[in-house]
């Protein structure tokens, strides 16, 4: 049998994975690694509840197989959560009210990061755009909105 | 002025939510000795002539009909939803077996390999079919799960000797719910007890449910909700029909099993928004005004009954909406069908008697040529008004007020003058109002809602409640009535999540009770522990539910009375426009007044307001969901698509104080009213810009077309 050990790491740490490559990221974090942070919320790659960065691009961990990602860099919601720009945008998400049930919520904090990565001043439209992959039911996106400009705002100079 | 209460604090859940720390059912049990998985009936009405089910390996377990150790039925109610389908199904989804086992690709591999054999009955699919008994009656003998009639004045007359008759039809299609966190449960065996941790709204439900299924005492099954991932009445008796299975299974097996359903079983079996047909025929007289109205009002229940009664209730009494009409008939009833039964879903009813209502003061207006804003003013109620149940509106009404409000901050009246000349541009305007609580005599006769309150020895306040906080802010809210109640700091007062064993039975999270009821128990609770305070020692309050003083009194058989004790008030304005081809609507303006007697956090009503607006504009055109022969065809999220961000802009919002004095800190329900106006609002609009009349939501592209087709 060959050798299929697939080497990557997680919040900076180095993992080595030698099951079925046909496993989906998310339930290898939830499973595996018991870091249940992203969600599923659809298992199609719809909803963005399972949202994380891969070598820093937001994606749905739903739908990545563990074959893809030999080699790649994957941030969740555990390691974002415990640098500064992470905590800024979960304390800008708390006083916005961004937060209801707070299924979507971890999703969207890593879609806020992937967005200010990208454009650290975005305008509403842009973060409108932003965070379109993410879907929430129950806040209606504006405070969501409103906690990403806040982010934005207060971290002036992390992103 | 508004209430010190009001102001906004942190919410106490969003930080450990924010930063993915807070456990849902799924992650609290991440790793579950054993899987399950339901195996569904695949036709919509027949007989089950035969089964054959795989041999089982060890630790695999097929459990049915015949392993109920007490009687096949779960008591919502009433007691006609079985909990395993035995020799009949009613809907294509209707649970037949649990597939049990450690790992779930046998799971999996075991469920595939059940064959059933059906005879096929003719099925009834609409509510058409159910009322002229198609494939025979299923439910008595008139497939009518509950008939309500209102007689307020009398319309025998006014109908005589109208000048015009104008009568229009009025449809509401289905909803579902898409809470994110799909339905989920964890159970196993305790001593002699069964324990099921649920994402639920109404723990009490779930255990009064299983007590016939289990035949065991109410003591010896303890529900304890776990953090729950959204909800809007889709968790309130759908974990029941999830729970009975899984108790049976655990009951048998008695070992731990998980239950959480993916994603396309949740849209395709679970419950969903009633669809609704709503005939009005109304008399005018010579100068236009309203003799009086003749509705039928009707509910597609589904398979099984579940709570269709007591939306049909909220749909009845909300008919009238904000209007003293002098005479009203309805005729309302829920009819059984061969679908996914229809149930719970924020507004409660409300949001079809309303559409149906508002559309049809715009479609008088028009009949009539007059200005459909203006139209509806001589009708507004009034402090002491009567209501179609001939109770009586016993607070002031702000209608005027949060009318001259909105107005201004929308634009609405000029902009509606210029729309006339404009195509394809169009301005909304709806009332609504929601009667805070439960309906009729449910808060003080069935109900009855308890509390506890408890200090330690240190001095920190312990709410217990059997409300949920679901995303709707309560954990935060009855923190807030509590601390300023004992004047103390929000730290010092805890909400203890309700787990059955412990906290007393305040009542089911639904019908905006949770604060307006149960937060004023709280309020009063406090307050008497604020005299017996002693520092240093543990403490304890209870405290029951009493039915505010200076009501009329209801009377369940007449249907007379105060519905509710108050109402919560609200009015919308949508600005839409229409793509002239592709009839796309595009939303661009979103205005909503409201008055919730006193909102207890104006951030956490606000965030109710934009939520529940956009999802009753998710609702009013974009959410689609059609059932073609018992089975819904938007399979996933990608075909049954719920709002994003760029759907629609940010709504503007404004609230209006009105004190309630039986509503804690004067509060009154807010989370479902938020609900009611914006389709009709959105109807309106769209009526306006393509120039014809809107009565049916989702308002679809073709629809539309086929509507500017007619017109040219
Ligand atoms: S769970 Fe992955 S996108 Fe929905
Ligand atoms: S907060 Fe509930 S889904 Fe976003």
């Amino acid at each position: 049998m060959k050798d299929n050990k697939i080497e990557f790491t997680v919040n900076g740490e180095n993992k080595i994975y030698d099951g079925d490559p046909l496993r989906r990221l998310l339930d290898v974090l939830r499973e595996d690694y018991e870091m249940p942070g992203a969600k599923e919320g659809c298992g199609e790659g719809e909803c963005g509840a399972c949202s994380i960065l891969l070598d820093g691009k937001l994606v749905n961990s739903c739908v990545v197989a563990m074959g893809t990602i030999q080699g790649k860099e994957v941030m969740t919601i555990e390691g974002l959560k415990e640098n500064e720009r992470g905590k800024c945008i979960v304390e800008a998400f708390a006083d916005a009210g961004a937060v209801q049930c707070g299924f979507c919520t971890p999703g969207m904090v890593m879609a806020s990061e992937a967005l200010l990565r990208q454009n650290p001043k975005p305008d509403e439209q842009a973060i409108r755009k932003g965070i379109s992959g993410n879907l929430c039911r129950c806040t209606g996106y504006d405070q969501i909105v409103d906690a990403v400009k806040m982010a934005s705002e207060r971290g002036d100079g992390l992103w | 002025m508004s209430h010190s209460i009001s102001t906004t604090v942190r919410r106490k859940d969003a930080v450990a939510k924010a930063s993915g720390v807070t456990e849902y059912l799924s992650d609290q049990f991440l790793h579950s000795p054993l899987h399950a998985k339901c195996y569904y009936s695949s036709i919509a009405r027949g007989q089950i002539i035969s089964r054959i089910l795989p041999d089982l390996p060890e630790d695999y377990f097929i459990i049915g009909a015949d392993d109920i150790p007490g009687k096949n039925n779960l008591h919502m109610i009433i007691e006609d939803w079985p909990v395993f389908a035995d020799k009949d199904v009613r809907y294509l989804g209707q649970i037949v077996y649990l597939v049990i086992g450690p790992d779930k690709a046998k799971v999996l591999e075991l469920h595939s390999q059940i064959k059933i054999e059906y005879k096929e009955d003719t099925p009834c699919y609409t509510l058409e079919d159910s009322m002229t008994l198609v494939g025979g009656a299923q439910h008595e003998d008139d497939n009518v799960y509950t008939r309500y009639d209102i007689h307020h004045g009398n319309i025998e007359v006014p109908f005589e000797k109208a000048h015009r008759i104008l009568e229009k039809e009025y449809y509401t299609g289905y909803q579902e719910h898409v809470y994110m966190e799909p339905q989920s449960m964890f159970a196993y065996w305790e001593d002699d007890s069964f324990v099921l941790h649920a994402s639920a709204q109404c723990p009490f439900y779930i255990r009064k449910s299983l007590v016939g299924a289990l035949g065991m005492e109410p003591e010896k099954i303890r529900i304890i909700q776990s953090t729950t991932g959204g909800a809007f009445g889709g968790k309130e008796h759908f974990p029941d029909v999830l729970a009975g299975p899984l108790a049976v299974a655990v009951y048998k097996i008695r070992k731990p099993i998980k239950l959480v359903l993916d994603r396309k079983e949740d849209l395709a079996y679970s419950i969903k928004r009633h669809p609704s047909s709503v005939n009005i025929r109304t008399a005018v007289d010579k100068k236009g005004k309203i003799l009086a109205h003749d509705i039928d009002l009707r509910l597609d229940g589904g398979a099984f009954s579940s709570c269709s009664a007591v939306v049909l209730a909220r749909a009845v009494f909300t008919i009238s909406n904000v209007y003293n009409f002098p005479n009203v008939k309805v005729c309302g009833r829920a009819y059984c069908t061969n679908k996914v039964p229809s149930d719970a879903f924020r507004g409660f009813g409300a949001p079809q008697a309303v559409f149906a209502i508002e559309s049809h003061m715009n479609y008088l207006a028009y009949e009539l040529a007059v200005n459909p804003l203006e139209f509806r003013q001589p009708y507004l109620l009034k402090q002491g008004s009567p209501t179609i149940t001939d109770g009586v509106v016993h607070e002031k009404v702000m209608l005027p007020e949060m009318t001259k409000r909105a107005l201004e901050m929308s634009g609405y009246k000029e902009k509606f003058e210029e729309y006339k000349n404009v195509p394809g541009k169009g301005i909304g305007f709806s009332y609504f109002l929601h009667g805070c609580g439960f309906t009729g005599n449910g808060e003080r006769d069935l109900i009855k809602a308890r509390i506890y309150l408890k200090k330690d020895e240190s001095d920190q306040v312990f709410i217990y409640a059997s409300n949920v906080e679901m995303g709707q802010g309560l954990s935060t809210t009855f923190c807030k009535v509590a601390a300023k109640s004992l004047d103390i700091p929000l730290e010092q007062v805890d909400y203890v999540g309700p787990d059955t064993s412990i906290v007393p039975d305040s009542g089911p999270t639904v019908a905006s009770r949770s604060i307006s009821v149960v937060g004023f128990l709280v309020q009063k609770a406090a307050e008497r522990l604020k005299e017996e305070w002693v520092s240093g020692e543990a403490q304890s309050i209870t405290q029951d539910y009493s039915p505010p003083e200076g009501m009329v009194e209801w009377d369940q058989d007449a249907l007379k009375g105060d519905a509710y004790p108050a109402y919560s008030w609200g009015v919308n304005i949508v600005e839409v426009e229409v793509d002239p081809l592709t009839c796309e609507v595009d939303t661009k303006g979103i205005w909503g007044v409201y008055e919730v007697g006193v909102p207890i956090d104006r951030q956490i009503v606000e965030g109710q307001i934009i939520g529940g607006m956009v999802q009753a504009l998710g609702y009013s055109h974009l959410e689609k969901l059609e059932c073609v022969d018992g089975r819904f065809k938007q399979a996933t999220m990608a075909d049954y698509m719920i709002p994003t961000s760029m759907d629609f802009p940010s709504t503007q919002s404004d609230i209006v104080d009105n004190p309630f004095e039986y509503g804690a800190f004067g509060a009154k329900g807010a989370g479902e009213m938020v609900f009611d106006g914006a389709a009709p609002a959105f109807g309106a609009a769209v009526s306006q810009a393509v120039d014809a009349i809107i009565d049916e939501v989702p308002v679809l592209p073709e629809t539309l077309m086929e509507l500017t087709d007619e017109g040219q």
